[in-house]
């Protein structure tokens, strides 16, 4: 049952991946990314990491993808994304580091035969209370400094995008939209 | 049903980022550039919960959160700053983004 359930979202989760990075459609790849997201949260599932799974479909999926959908009004994303060539030894050196990425992965967990749990799993305890456990003792000043990170990059993003905000095109009136528009198009 | 072991998990990890790399190296567009680095992100991600699984292990789980966060933040950021260019030159791609002439 659970080998079934992982071939099954692993082909998905490829096939949509594939989709995200092939396709030269913007708006395919934002759906295709969305739905990837949504099936790696099954993985989490299916390991035991529930917490985990939960938190990526809402992070992820709810907050990242609908920023990215709404980042995307910006921009003009009907037309075609046009890729051209990179260089030649670009390729060569990042194929290289991902061959190198592949072979330190599957020799990681071989040369460390006598790892030991450091923050072990306790019998009876859900995961969510467990991550709770762990997350607030061992790990409470990197989850302080993520929460300050996370300000950070809320008041950033704010400064960034929120240039003349105050100027809004839903509080004027019909002239004032009109006469603004006549005198760009002067421009 | 053969069982599904921790190998399978760090392959199907691999294959992931090997799509991701793909992504990184083929895009131009800045904003599918983005959509590439969180490939890259999520396949890490399995690799831990994996490994922390497997090991009976918390850490992994841990880690996996920070880089979620991280990759929130990354993306408010990120984004600001693709909307602020696309504001100034009306384009985002890599290539129109040689304002530094060393």
């Amino acid at each position: 049952m659970e080998a079934i359930a992982f071939y099954l979202f692993a082909v998905l989760t490829t096939v949509m991946f594939l989709i995200t990075v092939l396709t030269n459609h913007a708006l395919y790849a934002l759906s295709a990314l969305a739905a990837g997201m949504i099936f790696i949260s099954a993985f989490f599932f299916l390991l035991g990491a529930d917490f985990l799974g939960a938190i990526q479909i809402i992070v992820y999926t709810g907050a990242v993808m609908a920023l990215y959908a709404f980042g995307m009004m910006f921009f003009d994303t009907t037309r075609d994304v046009v890729e051209s060539r990179t260089s030649p030894q670009i390729i060569f050196g990042l194929s290289g580091l991902a061959a190198l990425t592949v072979v330190a992965m599957f020799t990681a967990p071989i040369i460390s035969e006598n790892i030991t749990a450091l923050y072990p799993a306790i019998d009876g305890v859900g995961n969510s209370q467990m991550v709770g456990m762990v997350l607030f003792t061992k790990f409470l000043i990197p989850f302080e400094v993520a929460a300050v990170m996370l300000l950070v990059a809320m008041i950033a993003g704010i400064v960034l995008a929120g240039k003349k905000m105050d100027h809004s095109l839903t509080l004027m009136k019909e002239e004032e939209i009109e006469r603004e528009t006549n005198e760009k198009a002067q421009v | 049903m053969m069982e599904i072991t921790l190998q399978h998990y760090l392959v199907l990890s691999t294959i992931l980022f090997a799509i991701g790399l793909i992504g990184v190296m083929r895009r131009k567009n800045l904003l599918l550039l983005f959509f590439a680095t969180e490939i890259l992100l999520n396949a890490v991600n399995i690799a831990f919960a994996a490994i922390s699984s497997y090991y009976g292990d918390l850490t992994g789980q841990m880690f996996a959160f920070f880089i979620i966060a991280v990759a929130a933040s990354e993306v408010a950021v990120g984004l600001g700053l693709l909307v602020l260019w696309y504001k100034r030159t009306g384009k985002i791609d890599l290539d129109a983004m040689t304002s530094m002439r060393g």
